[in-house]
């Protein structure tokens, strides 16, 4: 949703004669002229500047993501004017007195340089972790809300799919750029990371030799990953990130459901000059925010754990949170490990490592096309759902959560086990049981309360909104008053399409024949009736109408004439 | 299923017409101090950042890079603090003046955009089938099918040089390999057992009872100005940890009797689930924990898993002493130390009730 905005205010805005037909004095002279002679920049801009753009703060999430993406590219540059990516071994002799005369690479020592002789660089150097760490966790914010609004449906689940590359490639790129520092911590992860690669069935032993030029920790892997840290990984996400920017502008941004808001349309701010100042604004915003907490908050002290040593491990040895979950997971299996014929088959950390980020890809891969095939939907959608309004999908979604949550928790059951005083290895065991068992009550749970939602919607439409206001009758009863919902609440409360079951029957030919595909089909069916079945039926008209008649003895509404009339909308 | 993938919303089921689109109106539009208000204070927030700017230029150049700030108590580094506090407000001074006036002072019209399909329609369809085939009819493919079979085979198969491109990206891990580096460490017969923080040989006699030394091999400290690389790679195999338990309430396997000295065992420092230095003793229950993932392991066993996710034994690193009383190795590992690989054969590890 934001793409930054191509903004020249020299351009007149509409109606600009081709100028070599009609030279008239309307015609953009000056530079603007010449490069609009070249390229068709009038023509462009003439539709993208009023371009609507949807106004919600979920959407600004995405935004953060970019944001800090451009700030880690500014911040990345400026560090690598001085970071020098090499294992070779020097003696500290820098302005940091209690590391002089320690033996350590040169990845280390220059990160100490800038951390201590470099004017602002430790700052720099906090910023670009902080902004790193806000990558991830706002693509991470970012997704889920596209999730629970159903915004990947059709048309956009190509976008989906590289949003979901977007994020196991940022925590990549993350993992690799706190790597090279070469500190006691990055190398106690690089360690964690060597172990992992080993890990692989069959062909681990190859991987880890070739990813470390022979055995850990070796003197490649730093280099290495550098290029992966500023070349690789960063190429591919800016290539993604474009990608998934044209394909926003594309489809146009969603918008949620209210008066005025369709399919077929979008309803929004231009982007000049409304949007282009408020996302403009906003990236300094981000950029202000993570400029303060790089000079207010610490982060990864590395001149406090010093430089790495194979033999050496501080306990509450943590990764960066998005690789928590992985964590988690690698401290609570149980060890499983299987030895066969005079091989080692390592599940213990290959299940945990590899097939949790396995499924942190395929689980949101699939999602889309998983539930077009159980819902039979092949409409385009543009307006939004409302969570409460696909309970089953967001109950998914959040048991999805507990489930990760679960994990990374997990990965901090030693300081569970200590700040709370308990046993570590009753946490453990809880663990494991928990996140199998946490996202079925979080599903059940979240079902009951977007039930309820829809519940409630449908007693607020026809019978209007609690007022807290309590009235007496004049035969002494109390009552509490409700106010009717304007016609644009109506509307957005009822505006959504509740799904019917597909008919069993998908399995069968036009004479009622069987198909092969029959016992698919009728999988297909039962699915689809338990997605759309248990839903609160929303009002019909009918009873909407009726509803505003009565007023209803138990709920009685303004309009009666014996109850006093409250401030509300119209009816 | 409807086949139709345009929602007019004219077939939806809507209980309530949509009222369709309303504006409200703003207090600064109404209110003109208001509006005047939002003006100045827009002005003023671009105003304090040429300020900060300049700040910034001054902290830069005219406090002292290792000045220090005391705050709350604590000592911090003037530079990034000053530096950040004045870049920081600046750059959100700009943000937050371009998102006041955009809500504030512009007007808050929305514009609606109509949508189209986001697929090509069915004549655009057909039309591009059409040209694509005219395009394959005249490139001859039709006839002469070997040429796109052909094309497409010497592109696929350019893969494998390309992927064979990357075989030096280290040594192939083949049997001879692995048997000369990830299943050796530099311990052998009679290398010294030395404290790794002071180098200095450990004395059998002065190792107290419940004590845990972090050792070293001797000869690992001759790599370190000769070849680091070597040392680190080394040191990360070759990191030991000495322990004195009393003989009498441990169990020592009949096959491991001649591995120990009156009850001082030597046990390899990596983990072997995914290789971090183990290194936190639980004197009292001889366990010995990693900080990593919590893997626990009993030292007064042979070094089994007790709890967590390792699932082998820690090597033990069988050792006596030599003429001077000095602990010293009897041979290397007997099996590798450290994470498990898919070629380890771990049938040879030691398991519970072995003896």
């Amino acid at each position: 949703m934001a793409k930054p905005a191509p903004v020249s205010p020299a351009v007149p805005q509409a109606q600009t004669p081709a100028a070599h037909t009609e030279p008239a004095p309307a015609a953009p002279g000056g530079l603007v002229g010449w490069v609009d002679d070249r390229v068709p920049v009038s023509s462009i801009l003439k539709k993208a500047l009023r371009k609507a753009f949807p106004d919600h703060w979920s959407f600004l999430l995405g935004e953060i993501a970019l944001y800090s993406f451009i700030i880690l590219l500014l911040t990345g540059v400026f560090l690598t004017i001085w970071f020098k990516p090499s294992m070779a071994e020097v003696t500290y002799g820098g302005s940091y007195a209690l590391m002089r005369g320690v033996p350590m690479s040169e990845a280390f020592a220059s990160t100490i340089g800038i951390s201590f002789d470099v004017r602002g660089g430790l700052l720099v150097r906090q910023i670009h972790h902080w902004a790193a760490i806000l990558f991830v966790a706002s693509m991470a914010v970012h997704m889920l809300r596209v999730f629970f609004t159903g915004a990947f449906r059709k048309p956009r689940e190509i976008n989906w799919l590289i949003g979901v590359g977007l994020l196991q490639l940022g925590m990549i790129e993350g993992f690799a750029g706190y790597s090279l520092p070469d500190d006691l911590l990055s190398g106690t992860g690089l360690r964690f990371v060597d172990g992992l690669i080993r890990s692989i069935p069959v062909v681990g032993t190859w991987a880890e030799f070739f990813v470390f030029g022979g055995e850990f920790p070796g003197d490649v892997v730093i280099p290495r990953l550098y290029m992966v840290h500023i070349l690789l990984v960063p190429g591919i996400l800016l290539a993604l990130i474009s990608a998934h920017m044209a394909l926003l502008v594309y489809h146009k941004h969603t918008h949620f459901p209210g008066p005025g808001r369709k399919d077929t349309n979008v309803v929004g701010q231009p982007l000049f000059p409304v949007y282009a100042a408020k996302a403009g604004g906003f990236f300094f915003i981000v950029f202000g925010v993570t400029i303060l907490m790089g000079a207010l908050m610490q982060i990864n002290p590395v001149w406090l754990f010093g430089p790495y040593n194979p033999a050496q491990v501080t306990a509450g040895s943590q990764p960066d949170w998005y690789m928590g979950f992985v964590e988690g997971a690698i401290r609570i299996i149980p060890n499983w490990e299987w030895h066969l014929w005079g091989t080692t088959w390592s599940w213990n950390i290959a299940l945990p490592g590899l097939g949790l980020m396995g499924l942190l890809v395929i689980l949101p891969a699939i999602y889309p096309f998983v539930e077009r095939w159980i819902t039979g939907d092949t409409r385009e959608h543009h307006v939004l759902d409302r969570p409460r309004n696909v309970p089953n999908r967001t109950a998914f979604g959040v048991a999805a959560m507990t489930c990760y949550g679960l994990f990374w928790l997990a990965g901090g059951n030693d300081i569970l086990a200590t700040q709370f005083s308990v046993s570590l290895n009753n946490v453990t065991h809880f663990m494991r049981v928990a996140v199998f068992v946490g996202p079925v009550v979080a599903f059940i749970i979240t079902k009951r309360i977007a039930l309820s939602l829809q519940r409630r919607d449908a007693e607020r439409v026809l019978h209007g909104s609690e007022t807290g206001v309590i009235v007496r009758q004049p035969d002494g009863g109390y009552t509490e008053a409700h106010a009717p919902v304007t016609d644009e609440t109506a509307f957005t409360l009822t505006q959504h399409q509740q799904p019917a079951a597909l008919a069993p029957s998908a399995g069968l030919d036009g004479r009622g024949v069987r198909r092969t595909g029959g016992r698919i089909g009728r999988l297909r069916a039962r699915l689809s009736g338990w997605y759309a079945g248990g839903q609160i039926a929303k009002p019909t008209a009918d009873e909407i109408a009726e509803a505003a008649h009565h007023g209803g003895a138990d709920h009685p509404a303004i309009e009666d004439d014996d109850t006093p009339a409250l401030p509300g909308g119209s009816h | 299923m409807s086949l139709d993938t345009r929602d007019t919303r004219d077939t939806l089921d809507l209980p309530v017409p949509d009222p369709g689109l309303h504006e409200e109106e703003r207090f600064t539009d109404s209110d003109e101090a208001a509006g005047r208000r939002a003006y100045r204070q827009v002005v003023g927030l671009l105003a304090a950042v040429p300020v900060l700017a300049i700040t910034f230029v001054v902290v830069y150049f005219a406090v002292p890079a290792d000045a220090q700030l005391v705050l709350f108590g604590s000592a911090f580094k003037a530079h990034p603090v000053l530096l950040g506090l004045t870049g920081g407000v600046a750059v959100l001074a700009i943000g937050v003046a371009l998102i006041h006036w955009a809500r504030t002072i512009m007007g808050d019209q929305d514009v609606v955009e109509e949508r189209h399909p986001a697929g090509s329609s069915a004549e655009a369809r057909q039309a591009a089938a059409a040209v694509f085939a005219e395009g394959v009819e005249q490139s001859g493919i039709g006839r002469r099918k070997l040429i796109g079979m052909g094309l497409a085979g010497g592109v696929g198969i350019l893969a494998v040089p390309a992927v064979v491109m990357l075989a030096d990206m280290g040594p192939w891990p083949t049997a001879a390999v692995r048997a000369e580096t990830i299943e050796r460490t530099i311990w052998a017969q009679a290398v010294r057992i030395v404290n790794d923080v002071n180098n200095l040989p450990v004395k059998a006699a002065e190792v107290e009872l419940g004590q845990l030394i972090n050792a070293q091999p001797e000869n690992l400290h001759e790599l370190q100005e000769s070849d680091p690389v070597a040392y680190q790679r080394e040191k990360a195999k070759a990191a030991l940890i000495v322990v004195r338990m009393d003989p009498a309430a441990i169990r020592i396997p009949a096959s491991r009797q001649d591995w120990q000295v009156d009850g001082i065992l030597a046990y390899s420092k990596i983990c072997t689930h995914v290789g971090c230095p183990i290194s936190l003793w639980e004197q009292q229950t001889h366990h010995l924990l990693c900080p990593c993932h919590q893997s626990t392991f009993d030292l007064a066993n042979s070094g089994v898993v007790v709890f967590g996710p390792a699932a082998r034994s820690l090597p033990q690193l069988p050792i006596m002493v030599d003429d001077e009383g000095f602990l010293v190795a009897r041979s290397d590992f007997t099996v590798p130390v450290g994470p498990s690989y898919f070629e380890r054969d771990s049938s040879r590890d030691f398991k519970e009730g072995d003896d």
